[in-house]
């Protein structure tokens, strides 16, 4: 079997996303990979994919995260739910190193955080803040850096071409790539966020409330994407405000409130009203800001 | 075109566009940063080089290079870790290293004022040969870094947080983007002065900016612009009695004018060749009763709380 050099984990994104489901196992470290099949058949895996433990993170005098647990394992779709200002933004940027921990443990892909090289595994959707820098950049400019945690220093390749231009197509902006992002709306603008995020072919996908002030026709690609990548056996950890049409994907919800974890389990149905597909409640067109009401709120 | 025969005009020209071109090619990274007047911030700690330049008794372009190096490390070592008083800190930097360079100039031995006020101004006249071989060294590696790396540089000035998950080497570009603007501080020194170097840095950018859609044609449209206004103010200031540093700056300014003026209509003639499908553009067809309407109609568009459900 062909192996990427240099680190470079291969797995289930060789050939793309939408290729054929993946082999099972099918990375860079030769002695797991037996043991990885054989576990991936029993569903007990000893190696998360990300493990969070007892992290507590303060921000600015305030403590944000309180003692969280939170694991997630190959294959797994988890979503992190929680009023506005729980700390579910910190918990998943404190997973990808962007928040220091004041205390506790990460790992990614079994591996110290503080050890970790292998970016091109993960796929960070940030939450939407502004739209766009200082500077006009294309959508399929604005992709292509997705595709820096593989080619690094180095020069783009025919191959991280063609995950770009897979990626833009994945979320259905192939007639827009050549467009600005600032003509984009909303919706379109977090497709491009995700997009970048799928350059890399991630096995892991990290996305902070991805249905923010989304338009209904983004939500529903967004969600066409999402299952796509999970059928091809990506693991998903989602910051989302409420379940909405993403809902039927999710294996497992992480709630939290005031920086701890109040439930871990099947997605909550009865968390309250707020939860009903019938209170979904996005606005349609380009709220900036991430919505004020929603779960346990 | 008799201009050309005068050695000091050819090593003026030249000197102009090395300078058109490096400005805008940093530049566009401090722009698309939001740190437009980091330039301006440089120019100042330079000030101190060239002071010390003249003090030394070396080089002054050398010595403006050194100093305009580790204050925009410093600058980029405060805008990374400070938080609550880096505007502050930044105030102290900029106003020391003036300060510093006004009076390490009135120190040294038949040093001036005047001849700070060549550094402060520009005076593309007076570019030796020596100067010109340290110009164009300094804007070999400035040119190397910023096409080399455009697209690492893109990403990390577009989505800090973004770049850095990706495993870039985040801290590292960036003091790398902070010492290349230095370098290229003291590259457009000679020609346009440290008090106007920001302004070629930022104007031909954002003129660009009005035609373009794309980082790639913003950088070249901005180099573009970057080089003709430096190479028409260098002549015209060989005609005219002209300070060529103001003209320069000058002509930018008149060229973001024109492309804005220009790029207006082209917006909406693009706008409507890409309108969206009615259904986003389209005014709410949600019935409102008829209270909320009276009472929302003042404030036009709906806020997050105005009750609108989907
Ligand atoms: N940079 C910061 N400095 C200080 N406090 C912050 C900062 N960012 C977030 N917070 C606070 O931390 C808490 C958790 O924030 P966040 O993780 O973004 O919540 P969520 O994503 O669940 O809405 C909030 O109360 C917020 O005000
Ligand atoms: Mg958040």
């Amino acid at each position: 079997m062909t192996r990427a050099p240099a680190g470079g984990r291969i797995g289930r994104q060789r050939g793309g996303p939408s290729a054929a489901p993946k082999i099972p196992g099918a990375h860079a470290e030769p002695i797991e990979d037996t043991m990885e099949t054989v576990e991936r058949v029993e569903r007990t895996e000893p190696e998360p994919v990300i493990a969070l433990r007892a992290a507590t993170a303060t921000l600015g005098a305030r403590p944000v995260l309180r003692g969280i647990d939170l694991t997630v394992h190959r294959g797994e779709v988890v979503a992190l739910l929680g009023a506005n200002g729980s700390g579910k933004s910190t918990a998943v940027r404190s997973v990808i190193g962007q928040v220091p921990l004041t205390g506790g443990s990460v790992a990614l892909f079994g591996t110290e955080l503080r050890r970790f090289r292998d970016w091109a595994r993960v796929g960070y959707v940030p939450q939407r803040t502004t739209a766009a820098g200082g500077v006009p950049a294309t959508v399929r400019e604005v992709v292509s850096s997705g595709r820096l945690s593989r080619t690094k220093l180095g020069w783009p390749r025919r191959a991280d071409r063609a995950a770009v231009d897979r990626a833009i197509e994945l979320v259905g902006l192939a007639d827009r790539a050549k467009d600005s992002v600032s003509a984009l709306s909303g919706g379109q603008h977090q497709r491009v966020l995700i997009a970048r995020a799928l350059a890399a072919e991630p096995e892991l996908l990290i996305m902070d409330e991805p249905m923010a002030g989304v338009d209904l026709a983004s939500q529903g690609v967004l969600a066409t994407t999402l299952r796509e990548q999970v059928a091809n056996g990506a693991t998903v950890l989602l910051v989302l405000h409420e379940l909405g049409p993403l809902e039927p994907l999710i294996d497992r919800a992480v709630v939290l409130r005031d920086g701890c974890v109040v439930h871990d389990g099947p997605p909550p149905e009865a968390v309250g009203q707020h939860a009903l597909p019938g209170h979904d409640h996005v606005h349609p067109h380009a709220a900036d800001e991430p919505l004020r009401t929603g779960l346990l709120t | 075109m008799e201009f050309l025969q005068f050695a000091f005009m050819q090593r003026a020209l030249l000197a102009a566009v090395l300078v058109g071109v490096t400005a805008p090619a940093v530049g566009i990274y401090l722009v698309q940063r939001r740190q437009a007047l980091m330039g301006d911030g440089i120019g100042h700690v330079a000030m101190t080089g060239v002071g010390l330049g003249f003090l030394l008794s070396t080089n002054p372009v050398w010595m403006a290079t050194l100093v305009a190096v580790l204050g925009a490390i410093a600058m980029e070592l405060i805008r990374s870790y400070g938080r609550t008083h880096g505007d502050i800190a930044l105030a102290l930097l900029f106003y020391g290293g003036m300060a510093g360079g006004v009076m390490l100039i009135n120190l040294a031995p038949g040093g001036s004022n005047a001849n700070l006020t060549s550094y402060l101004f520009g005076s593309l006249s007076t570019v030796s040969e020596g100067d010109i071989v340290s110009i164009c060294l300094l804007a070999a590696f400035v040119v190397l870094v910023t096409l080399g790396l455009r697209r690492q540089l893109f990403a990390v000035s577009q989505d800090e947080e973004f770049a850095r998950v990706t495993g870039l080497p985040v801290r590292a570009l960036n003091l790398l983007v902070a010492v290349t603007a230095a370098v290229t501080v003291t590259v457009a020194m000679r020609v346009v002065g440290l008090l106007l170097v920001s302004a070629l840095m930022v104007v031909p950018v954002a003129a660009a900016q009005q035609l373009a859609r794309s980082f790639r044609a913003t950088f070249v449209i901005a180099v573009l612009v970057g080089t003709g206004v430096t190479l028409a103010g260098t002549i015209t200031s060989y005609y005219q009695d002209v300070p060529p540093g103001a003209t320069i700056v000058l002509l930018a300014i008149a060229v973001f004018v024109l492309l804005t003026a220009l790029a207006a209509p082209l917006a909406r003639r693009r706008a409507r060749a890409a309108a969206p499908p009615a259904t986003e553009a389209q005014a709410c067809d949600v019935a409102v009763p008829p209270a909320a309407a009276a009472s929302g109609s003042s404030a036009g568009t709906g806020t997050d709380g105005d009750g609108v459900r989907v």
